[in-house]
């Protein structure tokens, strides 16, 4: 009997470990790094190099999966938020990544020989209210218009790079300022990735709103049950376009860390396929695509892994352009196993396996 | 007399996890008549018509058609053996046209001889009489043609027993009558009707035979001369009229203080869900409630009065003063706060933790930048799981795993927690427990005597008597009458129910 | 179908309102096509007013009418199938090596197209239809897929040279009567390419089914009401299982196609096609919510799309971005008009 109980918190444990939200990620990363560790037993390494500017920063593969991560693990906040309220995604992002970059050049081309920073914070914020006023688009369209979020926000995935070449009337300026540099890259005297710290100043913005707002109650409310949020005096319709607005800030800072990097634009390449990579950082942090309850930690820790699964693929001489046909495998493992069928037939076989195990 | 029966179903039994929802049952139907099944919400109609078309699987007893027993184990089987249902809401293609909604997914083959089936088409709406063409497009026929045509493809199925199940809801007088006229001659054709619904006015119009349920149990099968109105209605609500004695009770009469104005009063107040425009009054630390049959528009009433539909008329008034409420917000900044009836739709948000739903409410009110501290949370969330001993693992076990009586007593508190002037509560007792409704009605009257005024909405009639001193008693969606004082006894309510003759 | 004979009497706005989705939205669709059409003659001039300018609408949309087409049939369902573009750049690319590097034969080409199309069509449609997964996730996976798989096939882009293909390639259907007479008096044949006979017979194929066939007409009712259909007795699973097969199969026939107009494989063929395909179905009066399209209004929604994007180009506003601009444009504005138009319908 005592023997019996003992077995059964054991199963419990082990049922908690496997249903927390951080398992998948966890997973997926443990594999990952094993199979790194037995193809390249160095890649963890992190060595200190000199980079063309003649400042000694730190290298590795774990430092890259960190500073080019970045960009998706900002991406993933925003997007959690707008699958929580709206149960869809939005496909838009890179292409919305383009117009906040070359609203960004624009300002900056036409800038005097000013002060550069405050000229950068000018641009910075246009961006960021271009970027909001895109997302605010999606949002209406979805919230108000009732257009599925991928239909919804297909016009912008369609239109966008072509408004980005556009607004610069498809000339590619170059910022030679090195200041431009510092967030895509590193400021001199510090090792670290700029986008890194960009990033975790984002994750910590999110914790705090958070915690000191009702932004995750209220998404998660009117994700779950529309009617009741409606009833509590929630307005569903005004919380999905938030969502959306919120993510459209999320864009404006991916924009100022892709342009920084390069220090100008490719209308057709930046941010290419980020909103897959963005889409699969939620499904993978266990969140439902449907919508509802989310974990923003286990978003941003998915993001991450997907990073690392891009680097690893780098370096087994996978192409840029061959990515997608990989990922695309993950996602659909992923959304079969987290299909109702699926779950439905695992049980089954699962209870099947414990009479047997019983008998 | 035994030769015309066309079905039987014998001591059916059939239990949800928690819920015996039909216990030993019985249900004859006869050839030519049009038999009615009546019951109140949670009574087990439902489910007896589920069993009988295959939706459910029965626990226990038989179904005999034509005096063979048969076996339904999904809506194909049903049809098969020939028992058709036409829901409440239609359940055809409004996209397709009406000869192909007669006739798609019943033969095999790939190959169609459209012309051969829109004259067949054609053929089956002139003998019946429906308006409307082989080729039309369904939507654009009116609700009932539709209904007529769900019927007239049932029919065309070589159907025995017609099933059909709250089908005048939706409709008006006029398409009700042709739906009648339809059912009438279907009648004379010798096809067996059963025919759920609600409303007394069309029981008595059509109906040869009644079934009375409640409470999953058989209350009795009468023939519909040899039961009166007002009989009906107090077997529906299981109270005899010899013993309707005066069983209000030890709660006090409540007093109108004169000279103070209400604190709550509506004119005219109308919504876009159907019901006319009614006017409507409560005073502080009262309990009065709306009561009439299901789908007489009582729950429409109280929605309109919390902004929960879309409001297209009438002013409302709180302690004297003229407010504006259009939306639920304007409402609970008022002071007022509404439990609806659809727990599960509008009620609980289910995945979130029993603590996240109970402070939802005042959490909005608040608004968005002041949230309540983790600390605070479950501060709140242990005093009202306390308070209404909510039965939770713990404060942060989600909504949707509790049993329905525990996730009442969470939207409750949720509403509690907002500490509102004046309380809706629309059926908050339905689908829970004998122990949880008394706590309920327990509370109301204690928050009644605190000050609190209360609305209060139950398909038991003993509660409502139990609690409320004043009735509004309506009757296909409009306000036909109030009860207070003396008044206020079972008979005299279930007369005014059941209006017209005696 | 049209009800309208009904009621022959009764005024032009009572007849508007007589008009069920479908024809409605057909009929905007002709008029807006006619409209820009009749204007891009009388203002653009030139080029347009050659009956040989249609034709090329013709054989510049050959492959997209027949991608629309798939798309129409799975939204008409109640679905969506995004991965069509990459479908077209995959068999492209596939027969591309084939007949090139490998010297293959043209017909087995053919048959490689039709395999990819259906293997993408019968593992996306299972995923959907049998495993319940939402259309949109399965079938972006799906373009993914396709793209990534290009490029790892090959990832240049070449120009195929193989002497019975080229023939294919450059067979031209004379319409006779319609050619004109060039600067120097020559009478010149107008012409249209092989590919649009097959496109076209495919739009007729498909119009028959969705008009005449009990299979069509489940389509309809699957898109339409899901649950009603099963309650009518329809296969759900099975009719959007076969919906998402057949847009895979006329995927494999549109890249084809696709193949046979440029002749030639690359990475980055078709870019954007779904969304051509999308926009020119809903600008066909295809209902994403399902249950409401024409295939006849998405062949006119395919030339109305292509006229667009011609007078932007004959506009002088030749600059790439004012295509992806107006393609936009036009599918936002044919989105919101039919969720006006659902909204309209609901109130009353």
């Amino acid at each position: 009997m005592q023997k019996n109980e003992v077995k059964k918190s054991n199963d419990n444990f082990f049922m908690n470990i496997v249903r927390n939200q951080m398992f998948i990620p966890l997973l997926a990363l443990a594999i990952l790094a094993l199979f790194n560790l037995i193809a390249d037993p160095g890649f963890i390494k992190i060595s200190i190099k000199e980079n063309n500017m003649g400042n000694p920063v730190l290298s590795g593969f774990l430092i890259t999966v960190l500073d080019s991560g970045s960009e998706l693990a900002i991406l993933a906040i925003g997007m959690t938020l707008v699958t929580a309220a709206s149960g869809g995604q939005d496909i838009s992002v890179g292409a919305a990544v383009a117009i906040a970059g070359s609203v960004l050049l624009r300002i900056l081309r036409g800038a005097g020989t000013g002060n550069f920073g405050a000229m950068l914070l000018v641009a910075f914020l246009v961006s960021c209210i271009v970027a909001m006023l895109f997302g605010a688009f999606n949002g209406v369209l979805v919230a108000y218009f009732k257009i599925q979020p991928m239909i919804a926000t297909l016009i912008l995935y369609t239109a966008g790079r072509s408004i980005a070449a556009w607004i610069n009337n498809n000339e590619l300026p170059v910022i030679s300022d090195p200041f431009l540099g510092y967030f895509g890259g590193f400021i001199p005297g510090i090792p670290i990735p700029t986008p890194f710290f960009i990033a975790i100043i984002c994750v910590v913005v999110i914790f705090l709103v958070l915690k000191f707002t009702n932004l995750g109650l209220y998404t998660q409310t009117v994700g779950i049950n529309e009617n009741s949020a409606r009833l509590n005096g929630l307005n569903p319709k005004m919380i999905k376009v938030i969502s959306f607005v919120v993510l459209g800030l999320c864009v404006a800072v991916v924009g100022l860390i892709k342009v920084s990097r390069i220090s100008t634009i490719n209308y057709s390449v930046i941010a290419k396929d980020i909103e897959m990579d963005a889409i699969l950082a939620v499904a993978l942090g266990g969140n439902a695509l449907g919508g509802g309850k989310f974990n923003m930690a286990a978003s941003i820790f998915g993001a991450y892994v997907i990073q690392f699964l891009t680097q690893t693929l780098y370096k087994f001489k996978v192409s840029a352009d061959a990515l997608p046909a990989y990922k695309a495998v993950v996602v659909i493992v992923l959304v079969v196993i987290s299909a109702p069928a699926v779950k439905e037939w695992m049980g089954n076989m699962t209870k099947k396996f414990k009479v047997k195990e019983v008998a | 007399m035994k030769d015309n029966i066309v079905l039987q179903m014998k001591n059916i039994h059939k239990s949800f996890p928690g819920v015996r929802a039909l216990q030993g049952v019985d249900f004859t139907l006869r050839k030519g008549e049009v038999h009615a099944l009546m019951g109140e919400n949670g009574a087990g109609k439902s489910t007896l018509i589920k069993v009988l078309t295959g939706v459910y699987s029965k626990d226990e007893g038989d179904i005999f058609l034509e005096g063979s027993a048969v076996a339904i184990h999904s809506p194909q089987d049903a049809q098969k053996v020939g028992i058709s249902t036409v829901y409440q809401e239609i359940t055809l293609c409004p996209n397709l046209s009406v000869a192909e909604n007669m006739f798609i997914g019943r033969t095999s083959g790939m190959g169609q001889n459209w012309k051969k089936m829109n004259k067949d088409t054609e053929k089956i709406l002139k003998s019946l009489d429906i308006p409307a063409t082989a080729t039309q497009q369904l939507e654009t026929c009116s609700l009932a043609v539709q209904q007529m045509i769900a019927i007239a493809r049932a029919v065309d199925m070589d159907c025995k027993v017609l099933i059909l199940d709250e089908p005048t809801s939706s409709l008006d007088e006029q398409e009700v009558e042709k739906l009648f006229k339809l059912m009438r001659d279907l009648r004379s054709r010798g096809v067996g009707i059963v025919f759920v619904t609600h409303f007394l006015d069309q029981v008595y119009e059509i109906c040869d035979r009644i079934t009375v349920m409640r409470d999953g149990q058989l209350v009795g099968e009468f023939e519909i001369e040899k039961l009166p109105r007002v009989q009906l209605v107090s077997k529906m609500l299981g109270k005899e009229l010899d013993d309707m004695s005066d069983i209000k009770g030890d709660q006090k009469a409540y007093e109108k203080k004169s000279g103070v104005a209400p604190v709550l009063e509506a004119k005219g107040r109308v919504s876009d869900a159907g019901i006319k425009p009614f006017d409507f009054h409560i005073d502080k630390g009262e309990v009065n409630g709306f009561t009439g049959l299901l789908g007489s528009g009582r729950s429409e009433c109280v929605r309109a009065l919390f902004g929960a539909d879309r409001i297209t008329g009438g002013t409302i008034k709180m302690n004297g003063k003229d407010v504006k409420i259009h939306k639920p917000l304007d409402a609970m900044k008022n002071g007022m706060a509404y439990l609806s009836e659809d727990r599960k739709g509008e009620g609980i948000v289910g995945d979130l933790s029993v603590r996240e739903n109970i402070i939802l409410a005042q959490q909005v009110l608040r608004g968005f930048f002041k949230p309540f501290s983790k600390a605070k949370q479950y501060e709140i969330a242990d005093e009202y799981i306390k308070l209404l001993s909510i039965k939770t693992a713990s404060a942060d076990t989600p909504i949707k795993s509790l049993s329905g009586g525990n996730q009442q007593k969470v939207i409750l508190a949720r509403w509690l927690f907002t500490h509102p002037e004046y309380l809706i509560l629309d059926e908050p007792t339905r689908g829970i427990d004998v122990g949880t409704k008394v706590d309920i009605q327990k509370l109301v009257l204690k928050l009644a005597s605190e000050g609190m005024s209360v609305t209060f909405i139950s398909s038991e009639l003993d509660e409502m008597l139990r609690t409320c001193s004043r009735l509004v008693v309506m009757r296909d969606r409009k306000v036909v009458g109030e009860l207070s004082g003396d008044d206020l006894n079972q008979s005299k309510v279930m007369s005014t129910i059941a209006g017209g003759d005696k | 179908m049209s009800n309208n004979k009904t009621k022959a009497s009764g005024s032009f706005m009572d007849k508007i309102n007589n008009l069920t989705d479908t024809n409605l939205l057909l009929m905007i669709t002709i008029v807006i096509f006619f409209i820009m059409y009749i204007a891009a003659m009388i203002f653009q001039g030139g080029g347009f007013r050659k009956p040989q300018a249609f034709f090329d609408l013709l054989n510049a949309n050959g492959a997209l009418i027949v991608l629309a087409c798939g798309l129409s049939l799975v939204m008409i369902t109640g679905g969506i199938d995004i991965s069509v573009g990459g479908v077209t750049a995959l068999v492209s690319m596939c027969c591309a090596v084939y007949l090139d590097h490998m010297g293959g034969n043209v017909f087995v080409s053919i048959l490689i197209a039709l395999a990819i199309g259906l293997a993408f069509g019968a593992f996306q449609g299972f995923l959907v239809a049998y495993l319940d997964i939402q259309p949109f996730i399965v079938t972006l996976a799906g373009m993914f897929f396709a793209r990534g798989m290009t490029t790892i096939v090959n990832n240049k882009p070449f120009n195929v040279a193989n002497e019975d293909f080229s023939k294919l390639k450059m067979t031209r259907v004379i319409v006779p009567f319609m050619g004109s007479t060039n600067r120097k008096g020559d009478y010149i044949d107008a012409y249209i390419e092989i590919g649009v006979i097959v496109a076209l017979l495919v739009v007729v194929a498909m119009f028959c089914i969705l008009r005449w066939t009990k299979l069509g007409r489940s389509f309809y009712a699957v898109g339409g009401n899901r649950q009603s259909a099963l309650m009518l007795g329809i296969n759900v699973k099975r009719t959007r299982f076969l919906s998402h097969l057949i847009c895979g199969l006329l995927a494999g026939i549109g890249g084809y196609i696709y193949f046979l107009h440029v002749g030639s494989g690359s990475p980055s063929h078709a870019m954007g096609a779904e969304m051509d395909a999308i926009a020119s179905s809903i600008i066909g009066g295809t209902m994403l919510t399902g249950g409401v399209g024409n295939i006849a209004g998405t062949l006119f929604g395919v030339m109305s799309l292509g006229t667009i994007l011609k007078i932007v180009a004959a506009a002088g506003l030749g600059e790439a971005w004012w295509v992806g601009i107006t393609r936009a444009l036009m599918l936002c504005l044919f989105l919101v008009i039919q969720s006006v138009i659902m909204s309209r319908k609901k109130k009353v």
